[in-house]
């Protein structure tokens, strides 16, 4: 067993999730390819949110993953950084506009 | 500017060590499958040639650059060129030859001093000529830059080495100043016609990973430079190929050094694609070295592993009927050509 919670390697274990319940994985997994694939948006700007989303859940696996496929497919090093403030911004927007609550809040119990 | 692994005696410039390190440099390599077993799964072992279609020509390992990816290990500190007798005999045999295309490659193949004369014998010879422009050189001297227009007039397609859209990853990866020299040889290339639809002038793009990652799909790829290389310089070109990097020679020197070794080779192998193996470049080309010697590819060439003893092993010989009996040799090197959609000269295979 591993001394750390996360590990390099177990991203190559993803798919043996189906171990423990094949019918659920299978139908997860064709979803996931289904959605990484050529649509509206190209598979370029759908690894670009998909890094970004990586930052915001914090995944390691996730952020490894896509800075590897953000690259395959073609992404500069610009546009990586950016999706990644993209994910900042959000982050810390959606802190500070409770803000907002907290002032009402302030106010209302004030005098 | 770096020197070649040849001329700093640098292990990885001898060919044995290098093959031996893809099959048993790490447990993890030892206990990958072989390339031949993946051939035989896809019931294609012994890898068979279909037909001599490209005839392609090594005219030297000499180059005016340096890149760090170089499966060639080529720069201005090679000596290895093409001598006028071995073009005669190229000619010798592609007068006699079904291949439609001749692929002049390097090093940077305008540094061979009997370049233009034989792109004007080739031409003579009615076949599609193929020149593998590193870009640069056609912004130093006079003579390359007089390049451009000698290769309209011949109708030669020019197919150049551009490894990404913006100046830091291009430049990392070939060179400080690259990018910009590029731009400013396509440009001149525009400007004579080639890559423009109506005046058949043909302007491909290869695009290689900058690193240990594989090329993305080729359409995509396509347009996403055709639209960044016009709005930024208003470039236009024909087509862009992706090429997966082999593991061999400077290459394989980046992947050991930054460790990726072992993740790149299993990338490549666990993407083994049998339609792409059906698909590569040794089936329908034959590559000719700077000594006349034939090879399967331009990787096997520099892996010194000749064509098999049963072909005529050199230009001089050349007898197309026995070479398309022959046998392909491969190696684990192979895989490089066989992962995702497949890479050849031409790009993706499938
Ligand atoms: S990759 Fe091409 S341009 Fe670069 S050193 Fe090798 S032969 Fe020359
Ligand atoms: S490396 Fe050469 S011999 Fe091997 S599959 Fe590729 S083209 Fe064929």
């Amino acid at each position: 067993m591993s001394n750390s919670y996360y590990d390099p390697k177990d991203l190559k274990k993803f798919e043996d999730i189906g171990d423990f319940g094949p019918e659920l994985a299978k139908k997860f997994f064709d979803y996931y390819s289904a959605v990484f694939e050529e649509g509206a948006l190209s598979a370029r700007e759908k690894a670009l949110i998909a890094l970004a989303v990586s930052h915001t859940v914090q995944c390691p696996y996730c952020i490894d993953a896509y800075t590897s496929e953000s690259l395959e497919k073609g992404a500069s090093e610009e546009q990586m950084m950016e999706a990644v403030h993209v994910a900042s911004a959000i982050r810390g927007g959606s802190s500070l506009v409770h803000g907002v609550q907290m002032m009402n809040k302030t106010k209302d119990v004030s005098m | 500017m770096i020197k070649s692994l040849k001329t700093r005696e640098h292990k990885l410039s001898d060919p044995n060590y290098q093959l031996q390190l893809l099959n048993s440099h790490s447990k993890s390599l030892r206990e990958q499958p072989k390339f031949r077993d993946k051939l035989g799964e896809a019931g294609l072992f012994p890898l068979e040639p279909t037909g001599i279609e490209i005839f392609q020509m090594n005219l030297g390992y000499m180059c005016n650059m340096t890149c760090k990816h170089c499966h060639v290990d080529a720069g201005p500190d090679r000596s290895e060129m093409m001598d006028r007798e071995t073009f005669e005999h190229c000619i010798e045999a592609l007068r006699h030859s079904q291949a439609t295309t001749v692929d002049l490659t390097g090093g940077a193949p305008e540094m061979n001093p009997h370049f233009k004369w034989f792109v004007e014998e080739a031409s003579r010879l009615g076949k599609n000529i193929i020149v593998r422009s590193n870009l640069t050189i056609l912004t130093t001297a006079p003579k390359y830059r007089a390049l451009v227009n000698f290769f309209a007039d011949h109708q030669v397609e020019v197919t150049c080495s551009l490894p990404f859209y913006n100046r830091s990853r291009t430049d990392r990866q070939r060179g400080e100043g690259t990018y910009d020299k590029s731009i400013e040889a396509l440009q001149k290339l525009n400007h004579v016609g080639y890559g423009k639809e109506e005046t058949g002038l043909e302007l491909n793009l290869v695009y290689n990973p900058a690193g240990a990652f594989l090329p993305g799909g080729q359409a995509s790829m396509e347009q996403t430079f055709k639209e960044q290389l016009h709005r930024q310089h208003g470039i236009v070109f024909n087509n862009l190929y992706t090429i997966t990097n082999l593991p061999i020679s400077r290459f394989l020197d980046f992947l050991l050094q930054s460790g990726n070794l072992d993740e790149y080779m299993d990338r490549l192998i666990s993407s083994f694609n049998p339609a792409a193996a059906r698909g590569v470049m040794c089936r329908n080309t034959i590559s000719v070295g700077w000594d006349g010697q034939l090879y399967d590819c331009d990787f096997n060439q520099m892996l010194e592993m000749p064509v098999e003893e049963s072909a005529p092993g050199h230009i001089s010989e050349w007898h197309e009927g026995r070479l398309n009996n022959r046998t392909i040799r491969i190696n684990q090197h192979c895989f490089g050509c066989t992962a995702g959609a497949g890479s050849s000269c031409g790009g993706a295979t499938t």
